[in-house]
């Protein structure tokens, strides 16, 4: 096969950080090329090098494509030889159509006028190539985010692309829309089309990729051919040290029944007629990680926060107790006194602010505990901090630090820092692991043995079954709003976790 | 790698340039004053610092100030309230009411009006908080409705004369308790001890204060700020403060206003930087989501926030009435404009979430010694317009353009 793109020995400098050296990567026609790295390892950045964000001259060595050296002045340049990348956050325009957002910037016209018959026409030739059935004029708002990651793939083969790169494509999809991008990636390269992805999950690379190139730490660490690809190869590269065991060594210490919560039921906040979870129930015990398994939008997230002070939903009914004493938990406030805490899965938005620095958002949740009579200790803040800082490893300059500028490893850290604060008896964490990287998934892992072995009880909400498998002592699967089974450690598998799920789909009452 | 790059090197220039705000603030305001004392003085021949003149900067401002400290609040909660400038008319004119027709003692008309001025805050923070109505609304609504009803309540006519009590909300000064022998000591005949030994006190409290900040700072392992740095800044802070003093002083001693003014900015900064509530509101502004997920009742705070707002819009508007010695229709036009200006020049965000009172006094000040000084130096009400507005957007554009750096 010949070669379509060579980057050699690239480098790229910020003001205060190396964050590409001596990188290599040769990509060969008709291929898929994954690019694996923990977060931080300069995946996006070489991308952005390659289609032109940070034009020629403001980086070391040479990128030559298709036999050519490559000097881009901007994303323009880039578009023009078929290179496309197609970011993690969706560039379309919601409150637009399909067609006109497939054309932005290229749009179908004769002197600046619009052929919308032509454009429309168009826009459903691509649509077919990438298998959706939506008619052009749909406003992309409406549709789910796996159908829009269709979108951008429709408005970059519409650019005749010859290059496309993938940023984290599936991060944001369910497991059936990931296994309907993957077989377009792969429907595609028998079109020819030569195609770079940069993925976290590795059992989606294992299935697409033709050779993987590892970066760590700004470099390149080893380019796989597909013969050689195994997860555990790829981490240890990725990692730099053998894992053989990818969760920690933990002995199981349960005690006592802790968190009981009765026929819980609630309904959507807007929709007073849709019930959201239905007649649930489930115990948590002392030293017990008790995993919440399930596909998204199943209401996990809903339960957990529906729990903790009735921040979603409506029309709560149920009783929770904990220690067998019946428990308010109708405010926020009202949840944590009781002992719960509950650790978001979108840390971004719901979790931390991001503008304050680190010291500020783990006293957020308890500062009574930094105050005398509504008075501020900062030096006790400080020292609270600094403390969290230590025993969670929270890698930063000091706690001063703001926490927009750590990474989603050492925020995830920060928010659990917030809620340990608080003392919490019982604590949901729901998708304790998303988007961070191999390494800090590991230390978060052994944060969560910690706190089991210091008698709290753990909720673990995941997506992730391997990690559901590998942590927790017993598993509920949720499906439709239900708890519809429980498994022990023992007894849990992948197999049987979605032969739940899939016997009671569609049987709800 | 990544979590490196926050790490500030240390060194004078790389301090300023994360200071470079609040210092910035401080040599603009320095150097505006230093301006109109030069041009005033060659132009008109007259002197900008007089005694009289400061006293009239203080007495003209003082609103400003004590209405900004509310918008502060406001502000970094993530709200605005447009309305300040016809509540601060609507609770004049109420206190015209009560003082003048209804004939009550200055004791019971100042509660009266502030509780007056809360309850509007309140109104208005109701809508805002818990029915989520945008706030911007909601005060452009109470703007028109409180101008209309200060209308309506004076007739459209002008209520005074004042009794002298209510004028010292804004005429009176603190009297000299010190007697005359620190004059005599001294050899000059007019000399107001009281006010030399406040703002002397003032400046050491200052001093000491920053160097507490210092020592804890470098508890906390903060790179401190350059001592240099740190002393010029407080040498130039304290001999302003004494001069003023001492020029007041030799006039007729520290304005009642500018007492009532200094309390409150100490008593917002230590609300805002020291205490829960305080602590929340922050919070409240840079992420309500997750505010209101840590436990914090975020619908409450930000109606206190208006409560507070309308209160002290309440208060700003008796010292406008008793400045102008009579309550008037049209009193308070524009103020929201003016307050709003020097919350954004003293570097609040807004999108909230940050912004601190130190800051938003010299914002005031700035906006207060310009309008002073071109009014001294003649230039009409058309070019003064265009200058404030061009230092509003020169202030914001300096406060991005550090932030993209």
């Amino acid at each position: 096969m010949a070669t379509l793109l060579e980057m050699r020995g690239i480098g790229k400098s910020f003001p205060g950080v190396r964050a590409l050296d001596q990188v290599n990567l040769t990509v060969e026609t008709g291929e898929i090329h994954a690019i694996c790295g923990e977060n931080g390892a300069g995946k996006s950045t070489l991308m952005k090098v390659l289609s032109g964000v940070y034009p020629h001259g403001s980086y070391e060595g040479e990128i030559v494509y298709e036999g050519q050296a490559l000097a881009l002045r901007g994303i323009r340049d880039s578009e023009e030889r078929g290179i496309i990348i197609i970011h993690q956050e969706l560039a379309l325009v919601p409150l637009l159509s399909i067609a006109e957002n497939m054309f932005l910037g290229h749009e179908v016209a004769r002197r600046g006028v619009i052929s919308w018959p032509r454009a429309y026409q168009a826009a459903e030739g691509w649509l077919r190539k990438v298998g959706l059935s939506e008619p052009p004029s749909a406003i992309v708002g409406k549709l789910g985010v796996g159908k829009q990651q269709l979108i951008e793939i429709a408005k970059a083969l519409a650019k005749d692309v010859r290059l496309l790169i993938l940023d984290e494509p599936t991060a944001a999809l369910q497991e059936n829309d990931s296994q309907k991008l993957l077989d377009l990636m792969l429907e595609l390269k028998a079109q020819g089309v030569t195609q770079i992805i940069i993925s976290h999950k590795l059992n989606e690379i294992s299935r697409v990729a033709d050779r993987i190139t590892v970066l760590r730490d700004g470099s390149t660490v080893s380019t796989i051919d597909r013969g050689q690809i195994s997860e555990d190869r790829i981490i240890s590269d990725m990692v730099g040290r053998d894992m053989a065991h990818r969760y920690p060594e933990r002995v199981p210490a349960v005690g006592e029944v802790l968190l009981e919560v009765e026929g819980w039921n609630v309904w959507h906040p807007e929709q007073a007629d849709r019930q959201m979870i239905r007649d649930a129930a489930f115990t948590v015990r002392k030293g017990e990680i008790v995993g919440i398994a399930g596909l998204m939008g199943t209401g996990r997230t809903e339960l957990a926060m529906s729990l903790f002070g009735r921040s979603y939903g409506r029309g709560h009914q149920g009783r929770v107790r904990m220690g067998g004493r019946e428990v308010d938990v109708s405010t926020v406030p009202k949840a944590i006194a009781a002992g719960i805490s509950y650790v978001t899965e979108d840390r971004k938005a719901l979790g931390l602010v991001l503008e304050e620095p680190i010291l500020k958002n783990i006293s957020l949740a308890n500062l009574a505990g930094i105050a005398v009579k509504g008075i501020l200790d900062k030096r006790r803040e400080a020292r609270v901090a600094e403390d969290y800082r230590r025993a969670l490893a929270i890698r930063t300059p000091g706690v001063q630090q703001k926490v927009v500028n750590l990474s989603g490893g050492n925020q995830q850290k920060v928010v659990l820092a917030k809620w340990l604060y608080t003392d919490p008896q019982v604590l949901i964490l729901d998708e304790p692991t998303r988007g961070i990287d191999v390494g800090a998934k590991y230390e978060i892992y052994s944060i969560m043995n910690d706190l089991a072995a210091q008698g709290r009880g753990v909720v673990m909400i995941s997506s992730e079954m391997p990690e559901l498998l590998g942590m927790c002592d017993r598993i509920y699967v949720m499906n439709e709003g239900r708890i519809v089974g429980e498994l022990s450690r023992e007894e849990a598998s992948q197999e049987r976790i979605m032969a739940m799920i899939l016997r009671t789909t569609g049987k709800a009452a | 790698m990544a979590e490196i790059s926050g790490e500030k090197p240390r060194g004078l220039g790389s301090h300023l340039g994360g200071h470079l705000r609040e210092n910035g603030m401080l040599v603009a305001l320095v150097a505006i004053v230093f301006f109109f004392t030069v041009v005033v003085r060659a132009m008109i021949d007259v002197d900008f610092l007089s005694a009289q003149n400061i006293t009239n900067l203080f007495l003209q401002n003082s609103y400003v100030i004590i209405m900004a400290l509310g918008m502060l609040l406001v502000i970094v909660s993530g709200h605005i309230d447009l309305s300040v400038g016809s509540v601060a008319a609507f609770t004049g004119a109420v206190s015209a009411v009560l003082t003048v027709k209804l004939g009550w003692p200055v004791v019971a008309v100042i509660p009266a009006v502030l509780a007056v001025g809360g309850l509007i805050g309140a109104a208005q923070g109701y809508w805002v908080a818990y029915w989520r109505i945008p706030s911007f609304i909601v005060t452009l609504a109470g703007m028109l409705v409180f101008r209309g009803s200060t209308l309506w309540l004076l007739g459209g006519q002008n209520i005074g004369p004042f009794p002298k009590a209510f004028q010292g909300m804004s005429n009176g000064f603190v009297p000299d308790l010190l007697g005359d022998w620190d004059q005599a000591l001294l050899g000059i005949e007019r000399l107001n001890g009281t006010a030399v030994l406040v703002v002397v006190a003032a400046a050491l409290v200052l001093v000491w204060l920053g160097l507490r900040a210092r020592a804890r700072d470098a508890e906390f392992g903060i790179t401190p700020e350059p001592m240099g740095l740190f002393w010029a800044r407080n040498v130039v802070v304290s001999a302003a403060l004494i001069f003023v003093g001492w020029k007041l002083a030799q006039f007729r001693g520290l304005p009642n206003v500018l007492v009532v003014l200094t309390v409150l900015t100490v008593l917002y900064a230590f609300f805002t930087e020291a205490t829960t509530p305080g602590r929340r509101i922050y919070a409240l502004g840079g992420n309500e989501k997750a505010a209101r997920l840590s436990g914090i009742n975020t619908s409450r705070l930000t109606f206190l926030c208006f409560a507070n707002m309308g209160m002290l819009a309440a208060l700003a508007g008796m010292i406008v009435t008793a400045r102008l010695n009579s309550a008037t229709p049209k009193a308070g036009t524009g103020f929201e404009l003016d307050v709003i200006a020097a919350v954004f020049i003293g570097g609040a965000s807004m999108t909230g979430g940050s912004g601190r009172i130190i800051g938003v006094v010299v914002g005031a000040l700035i906006m207060g010694v310009m309008n002073n000084g071109m009014s001294i130096l003649g230039i009409g009400i058309d070019y003064q317009q265009v200058i404030k507005g061009l230092v509003l957007l020169v202030a914001v554009i300096f406060d991005v353009y550090n932030k993209n750096k």
